[in-house]
């Protein structure tokens, strides 16, 4: 703990020297037993107790440390023969394509040489990139070289034969390890220079390995199974594979037994050898256990998603967080989230006691571990850590507290926590939450925060974090809470806005038909504690009535002017001025609203330039914040007193509506019939670039589209705004108008990848057709609706259709989650600098000023930095007429 | 450095797509570095055989202004160290 600081300035890879190897082992193992009878780890073995302690209370034969202590000690194994390291096979084959197999120099005349070691001593530092380059060069012109400029040799071509056998085509044949080794022992320091290898910490003979390590026990622990059998780790298993073979070669050699035993035997040294480094090598077999599955050797255990790297460095495990399903709770706060109390009585938060909240810890430490709002532990001023479940005299426990004294309390309302749900995709993906414990066994929010989170509750789960020290508390409560992300970087806009019920209920209280008694004023403001003065009354007689637009601009500041069009100004409602018989276009002057209702595009998410996003821009994220918390419980009061369904009558349309689409509909078959007509008499007029079946089949395809639309949006016509799905489509609450026509009048043209659907059998979908019938109904056109039901033939094609969406969506989040991954990586070390350029980690520039403009996205209209019709409606909105 | 120097169009600087480029003096190089607190080679790089930079005569260690419209900005000034290649 106490040691001095260090500062690491850079990190060197080299290669292990054989010398190193024996130095730093404590052993050298000889036997390829592991155990004898008794079970004791045999000396000289792969599990000899001097390369560590295994069980607890042991001490280290080398060491003499326990086993918390111990780091664990390298053995060594001498092979009998060398043999290639897999890993440097392809530096072993490019070192030996660029010098002499005579004399060994880098074959490259003698003062060309001279010049390219100082070129690249210069650059090395200063220019790595181009040092690479010359490197390349100097390798390329080596390699091409067909006389050795030193010795005057001719030389040979050598190939790789995958894996790690080298052939030298005309002069010795196969090259061995031993042979190689030899040859790169020979080559001198400074030509290797210039090859791009620093023979300080990478002679290349120690590509060769004749000396293996053999790593500590801890790397590589044995279970001791249930029916205390041991199993041994996929490691032990490959270093006595690779141990008994190499003894077998040793015998050989000994022996004096035949060339090509003592061959076959080196080949299968060389095979253990390269699957206990590397076990996913192409061209070679994987090493398997007995069951079958292959061996997690050395490199299988850093590479990939759940390796060393990107699974254990780049992300950890951390304490101090939950996990469980979510579910929506429109009572609480926007900022806050519903914890359940036993997370509460689990995750904890260190409170330094002090003389004011003295009596507030002793309560904690009194109610202990199991009863809320207790504690876990209680730290005292030496450091000494009390865990509460153990200790038998709590109320002494307490009396003892005094300033000092660190206490883990539980989770308590009003605790700052981090609340995440993955794909974390961006920053609002994390935000900081105010805790409220609650019983219940889920996570609670409330529900204006499920779009930035992309949250629903059919099953999602949610992660929480509790931040531990001060300065994490007030960073995260400053920077991360909620209401400071209502707006969005990505389009400067709330992503935090009403959904659903919210906007139906917006709608519905602001309806010019809605007069509320006083009564129901009452009930309305007192669900958002509403404590000034009620408004004089819209109606005074015959009795008193308030109409919803006055209920909600209590909540409007005073001096608030808006008026914009709202989601329902379209089509027959639209309305662009104040003058507006259908009450479409919302109009509020100093803080009342006076014409218009409120929808989708006024209080909804994602909707830039709407009033709710001049509310928070203007009046700052906690009125924002303020503003949803009351106004959306005030829309969902209302429209629980008023109530608000669907049913299937919704979606029933009468028939003089339906008989109008069909006509349509019918129309349109006409017309693709005289397409096709037009078509197989040759009359048809080609597309440019197209041939004439495709022109064909893109005719078709415009009219049934539009039969579709055209002919469902006739009948829509007779649906009013009685009728809640209806509603909910028009106000932006949910559904589409395409969603009504489809459950309503028709389903229309189903198609895959863009066309009508075709494949099946040949030229035609279905046995139930013509050959060669090219008429809607045989190629994907679906008469049925969902409320009218499909026919089988139509169930198909709706199916067809149905599932290229699913596939889509598959192949998409996986594509963009890879570009997602690869982007953080370039990106993630960027920073925008106090003078507003943006620089990489080494301080190179990347953007002289962010953006180009040096503006927050969040705190513009659209990229301008004044908003100037804005501001006229702002300052004088209340005098003027749109 | 090259002979296909002369091949070059100056058309090309009139390309709409080409931002007008200009080489720096010793001193305006080194007032702009001194601005960005950088080194030369932390600046994002040009090649000397990029076209522009041929006709702009610029050396390897030179530093170009490169001036451009910008969608957010109207117009931004970027700045180029040149390099071999």
């Amino acid at each position: 703990m106490a040691e001095a600081e260090k500062v690491i300035r850079g990190i060197k890879f080299g290669i292990l020297s054989p010398e190193m190897i024996r130095k730093i082992s404590v052993t050298a193992i000889v036997t390829p037993e592991v155990y004898d009878e008794n079970g004791i780890p045999v000396e000289g073995g792969v599990m000899d107790p001097r390369l560590g302690v295994i069980e607890p209370g042991q001490r280290c034969a080398t060491c003499g440390n326990t086993l918390a202590q111990c780091p664990g000690h390298f053995g060594h194994l001498e092979l009998a023969k060398p043999i290639i390291h897999v890993g440097f096979v392809r530096h072993v084959y490019m070192l030996l394509k660029t010098t002499c197999h005579a004399c060994n120099r880098v074959k490259i005349p003698e003062k060309d040489l001279e010049r390219y070691r100082e070129l690249y001593r210069k650059l090395k530092d200063r220019w790595p990139q181009l040092a690479n380059s010359l490197v390349e060069f100097v390798r390329q012109k080596a390699a091409k070289a067909l006389e050795c400029p030193h010795c005057g040799a001719r030389q040979y071509k050598i190939i790789l034969e995958k894996p790690a056998t080298f052939i030298e085509e005309g002069g010795r044949g196969k090259l061995y390890p031993d042979v190689i080794k030899q040859w790169l022992s020979n080559i001198p320091n400074t030509d290797l220079e210039v090859l791009g290898l620093d023979p300080e910490v990478a002679r290349p003979e120690w590509m060769i390995v004749n000396v293996l390590p053999i790593p500590p026990i801890a790397v590589r622990p044995s279970i001791v199974l249930e029916t205390g059998m041991r199993a041994e780790d996929d490691l032990t298993h490959k270093l006595v594979d690779i141990i008994r073979t190499n003894e077998k070669l040793k015998e050989a050699i000994n022996s004096g037994a035949p060339e090509i035993i003592v061959e076959d035997l080196w080949e299968l040294l060389q095979y253990h050898v390269m699957t206990y480094i590397d076990n996913e090598l192409p061209g070679i077999p994987p090493a398997k256990r007995r069951s079958g599955m292959p061996l997690k050797t050395l490199a299988q255990r850093l590479r990939g998603k759940e390796g060393r790297f990107r699974g254990n460095l780049s992300g950890k495990r951390v304490d101090f967080s939950a996990r469980t399903v979510i579910s929506p709770d429109p009572n609480l706060d926007i900022n806050e989230v519903g914890v359940p109390y036993e997370v509460a009585m689990t995750l904890t938060v260190p409170e330094y006691v002090t003389p004011w909240n003295l009596d507030r810890m002793r309560e904690y430490v009194l109610n202990g571990p199991y009863r809320w709002p207790g504690a876990n532990y209680v730290i005292d001023p030496s450091g000494r850590r009390l865990d509460l479940r153990y200790v038998k005299d709590l109320k002494a426990l307490a009396e003892s507290l005094k300033p000092g004294y660190i206490v883990e309390r539980h989770l308590i309302n009003g605790d700052i926590v981090l609340f995440n749900r993955q794909p974390s995709l961006h920053k609002m993906s994390i935000m900081a939450h105010r805790v409220r414990v609650l019983p219940g066994k889920t996570f609670r929010l409330h529900l204006a925060v499920c779009p930035p989170y992309n949250a629903d509750f059919d099953g999602d789960e949610m992660n929480l974090h509790v931040p531990q020290t001060l300065e994490a508390r007030a960073e995260a409560e400053e920077l991360l809470l909620v209401e400071k992300h209502i707006l969005s970087p990505r389009y400067g806009g709330p992503i935090i806005g009403g959904i659903q019920d919210y906007i139906s209920g917006g709608y519905l209280l602001t309806l010019k038909s809605t007069l509320l008694t006083k009564e129901q004023v009452a009930d309305l403001l007192a669900t958002i504690d509403y404590s000034g003065e009620i408004p004089e009354p819209a109606i005074l007689s015959p009795i008193e009535a308030w109409s919803g637009k006055q209920i909600l601009s209590l909540l409007l500041p005073e001096d608030f002017n808006f008026m914009g069009e709202t989601k329902l100004s379209s089509g027959n409602l639209k309305c662009t001025s104040e003058e507006c018989f259908w009450d479409t276009f919302l109009v509020v002057k100093r803080g009342k609203v006076l014409e218009g209702v409120v929808d989708k595009t006024v209080i909804g998410s994602q909707q830039p330039k709407s009033l709710m996003h001049y509310l928070i821009v203007e009046y700052g994220d906690r009125f924002g914040a303020e503003f949803m918390n009351k106004a959306f419980k005030l829309f969902l009061r209302y429209i629980e007193m008023v109530g608000f369904t669907m049913t299937l009558d919704n979606v029933e349309l009468r028939d003089k509506a339906l008989a109008e689409a069909w006509e349509y509909v019918q129309n349109s078959y006409k017309e693709v019939e005289k397409l096709i007509e037009l078509y197989n008499s040759g009359q048809l007029e080609p597309v440019p670039g197209r041939t004439l079946a495709e022109t064909l089949e893109i005719r078709i395809l415009d009219v049934l589209a539009k039969a579709r639309d055209e002919g469902g949006s006739m009948a829509l016509k007779y649906m009013g705004l009685t009728n809640s799905v209806y509603v909910m489509a028009r106000t932006g609450a949910r559904g589409s108008n395409l969603n009504i026509i489809q459950m309503a009048v028709l389903l229309g043209q189903q198609s895959v990848r863009g066309e009508r659907i075709w494949r099946g059998y040949r030229g035609r979908v279905l046995a139930h057709f013509k050959y060669g019938d090219l008429s809607p109904k045989a190629r994907g056109f679906v008469e049925g609706s969902f409320r009218k039901g499909l026919t089988p033939i139509e169930v198909f094609f709706h199916a067809a259709g149905g599932r290229e969406g699913l596939v889509d969506t598959a192949v998409r989040t996986s594509q963009s989650g890879y570009m997602q991954r690869r982007l953080i990586n370039a990106l993630q070390d960027l920073y925008v600098g106090y003078d507003l350029t943006v620089r990489s980690a080494y301080g190179e520039l990347v953007q002289f000023k962010y953006g180009e403009d040096g503006v927050d996205p969040r705190k513009t209209s659209f990229g301008k930095a004044v908003d100037v019709d804005r501001i006229i409606v702002k300052n004088v909105g209340w005098r003027m007429t749109p | 450095m090259s002979t296909r120097s002369e091949k070059i169009s100056h058309k090309i600087l009139e390309h709409e797509y080409v931002p007008k480029h200009e080489l720096l003096s010793k001193e305006e190089a080194i007032k702009v570095l001194k601005e960005l607190g950088v080194r030369p080679e932390q600046l994002p790089w040009i090649r000397a055989s990029d076209p522009v930079a041929r006709l702009l005569g610029a050396k390897p260690g030179d530093i170009v202004r490169v001036i451009r419209k910008s969608p957010t900005a109207g117009v931004s000034i970027a700045y180029r160290f040149v390099v071999v290649g």
